[in-house]
């Protein structure tokens, strides 16, 4: 299989301008919310038209603005998983599950019913209506439905984003029996760092509309990939819990924390954990600005990300990780050695 | 239940029953693409094609009556034309009763299902789509059984607005026994004549209670419609 795509799209003020080229396997569309991934997806699927440009799959050409050929959606064989389910309300999650199958031609159909409904785990479901299916088991319908109507392409686009962790972790293990024993391609669109790196073999990061980065998974993403979401664990200690405002305050060796009232004993040992992108860097005094949590820290390490510069800080003795933009890190002269405040807008008790 | 209502009386009741009938389930593809028009449609003169359907609903139905007398009359220029290539008369005839009843509710009718069409969910269309379905099979499989609860409303509605209708009725064709007297002309007749208010009364309640019987059938429709709920 391949994806061939080259498409310019203005929607309002945004510009999409991006070319990739994708081979077998699982490819993943990386990158931030808005930076256009779901836009691209619905250009291969035909849900949007391209201003400019040419897509084609296995040399099929499903769109190409210069000839004036558009292949409508039900005629592109691509099967599209949504955000959000999209199951057929007034149908049952069994006829939901062989939708597809009333349409296209026999010729090139593949899947049995019994084989997908057994991959996914759906079952016990068949016969419920969609409104009775959590979350996690409407997403696994969904899977099923887009495969049993035979595409040559799969497009998921943050298929697990709208669930929580428990049923994330309940859906991956599927999608990577999907990958290796459906022998689909699959375009994946996500920004969660850990389920890219888990399925993907391909990485296409895109930025602002733009391909910054498109390569295998190892190379692209071995940066991004070591990173977590996690700024800091620290260990504190709590000093008052009476406070009018109704917080806790906690001592640290670089400066004093606030979280929300926790009624333990004063003394008592805490471990909070703070997200990277929780922590913004101040050189100087902040002057008035309403973050509470200020801690005193010295800059470490820089080291340039695909998307951002990671700060790497010692904290009172304990290291802590934020993130800036590139112009940041230059505006404020960012070196190691350089002393500045970490300012810190969450603090989540770390109960693990 | 002869002693209840003479034959007159029965001919007027069966013939509104007959002529409510055939008006909604012959506007019923009408309304079905005008309400689709309606609510997906974007193109020039939109307004003013929701003014043109929904006029019968505020005009006074004698104008609409008369404005069907001149099209539809033998003389008029459509109804000259059906008479002479089909053989088909509409004046003064019962199907002429069933085409005003239909031109009355049928603003009420494209509304209901207008809205229950604005209401679905476009993506589920988009998913359909991606699923293979051209866009009559997204139509047929998708829009049209999210809308029924809408084209439900709309059929009783308008069904209730035809047993209902007088004025149009009236001035198209008539008011003449077994052939254009429904329910509503029957009354007007009855009350007309000396001795005929208790006669009026037993129609008056038959009309009562279908017209109740719609309006909690329709409250039915909706109260099941919003418990399905959408995605």
């Amino acid at each position: 299989m391949t994806l061939t795509f080259e498409a310019e799209k203005r929607l309002g003020g945004f510009a999409l301008e991006a070319r990739f080229a994708s081979e077998s396997g699982v490819t993943a569309l990386f990158g931030p919310s808005g930076s256009g991934k779901t836009t691209i997806v619905n250009l291969v699927a035909g849900l949007a038209r391209p201003d400019r440009g040419r897509i084609t799959l296995d040399g099929t050409v499903l769109v190409d603005t210069a000839a004036g050929i558009t292949l409508p959606p039900s005629r592109r064989r691509v099967g599209y998983v949504f955000q959000d389910a999209r199951l057929f309300p007034h149908l049952s999650v069994r006829s939901n599950l062989s939708y597809g199958r009333w349409f296209g031609p026999r010729a090139g159909r593949w899947g049995d019913f019994g084989a997908i409904v057994e991959l996914l785990g759906i079952g016990a479901l068949l016969d419920r209506q969609p409104r009775d299916l959590s979350g996690g088991e409407k997403q696994r319908v969904a899977i099923g439905r887009a495969l049993l109507a035979s595409p040559r392409l799969l497009l998921m686009d943050e298929p697990l984003a709208a669930l929580d962790r428990a049923r994330r972790a309940e859906i991956l293990p599927f999608l990577e029996r999907l990958r290796d024993e459906m022998k689909l391609p699959i375009l994946y669109v996500s920004h969660a760092v850990d389920e890219v790196a888990r399925l993907a073999d391909q990485v296409v990061i895109i930025e602002a509309g733009r391909v910054a980065a498109i390569g295998p998974v190892g190379t692209v993403f071995a940066e991004v990939a070591a990173d977590s979401e996690t700024g800091a664990i620290l260990t504190a200690v709590v000093r008052a819990d009476d406070g009018l405002d109704g917080v806790t305050l906690l001592d640290h060796p670089a400066g004093m924390l606030q979280v929300p009232r926790l009624g333990r004993p004063i003394g008592t040992r805490v471990r909070v954990h703070i997200r990277a992108r929780d922590i913004a860097l101040a050189v100087g005094e902040p002057g008035r600005i309403s973050i509470r949590n200020r801690l005193a820290a010295r800059v470490v390490a820089l080291s340039e990300q695909i998307l951002d510069v990671a700060v790497t800080l010692d904290v009172g003795g304990q290291p802590m990780l934020a993130r800036v933009t590139r112009g940041a890190a230059r505006d404020l002269g960012l070196a190691p050695g350089l002393g500045v405040t970490a300012l810190i807008k969450a603090v989540a008790l770390d109960e693990r | 239940m002869d002693s209840l209502f003479t034959a007159d009386e029965w001919q007027a009741i069966a013939l509104s029953l007959r002529v409510a009938s055939v008006a909604v389930a012959a506007s019923l593809p009408f309304g079905i693409a005008c309400a689709m028009l309606l609510a997906r449609g974007r193109f020039p003169g939109r307004t003013l094609f929701s003014a043109i359907i929904h006029l019968p609903l505020v005009m006074p139905p004698v104008v609409t009556g008369f404005l069907l007398l001149l099209a539809f009359g033998r003389r008029g220029p459509i109804g000259a034309f059906l008479d002479q290539h089909f053989g088909i008369v509409l004046a003064f005839r019962w199907t002429g009763a069933a085409l005003a009843c239909a031109v009355m509710g049928f603003p009420l009718m494209v509304r209901a299902i207008a809205l229950s069409i604005e209401a679905i969910d476009q993506r589920l269309e988009q998913a359909a789509s991606t699923l293979g379905a051209g866009r009559i099979a997204v139509f047929l499989t998708v829009t049209l059984p999210l809308a029924l609860p809408g084209i439900l409303a709309g059929l009783v509605l308008s069904f209730a607005r035809a047993l209902g209708e007088f004025g149009a009725t009236i001035t198209f064709v008539s008011n003449i026994p077994g052939e254009t007297q429904t329910i509503p002309s029957a009354i007007y007749s009855l009350i007309q004549t000396p001795g005929g208010d208790g006669a009026a009364l037993s129609l008056t309640v038959v009309s009562v209670l279908i017209s109740l019987g719609a309006l909690v059938l329709s409250e039915a429709i909706a109260r099941r419609a919003t418990r399905e709920g959408r995605p």
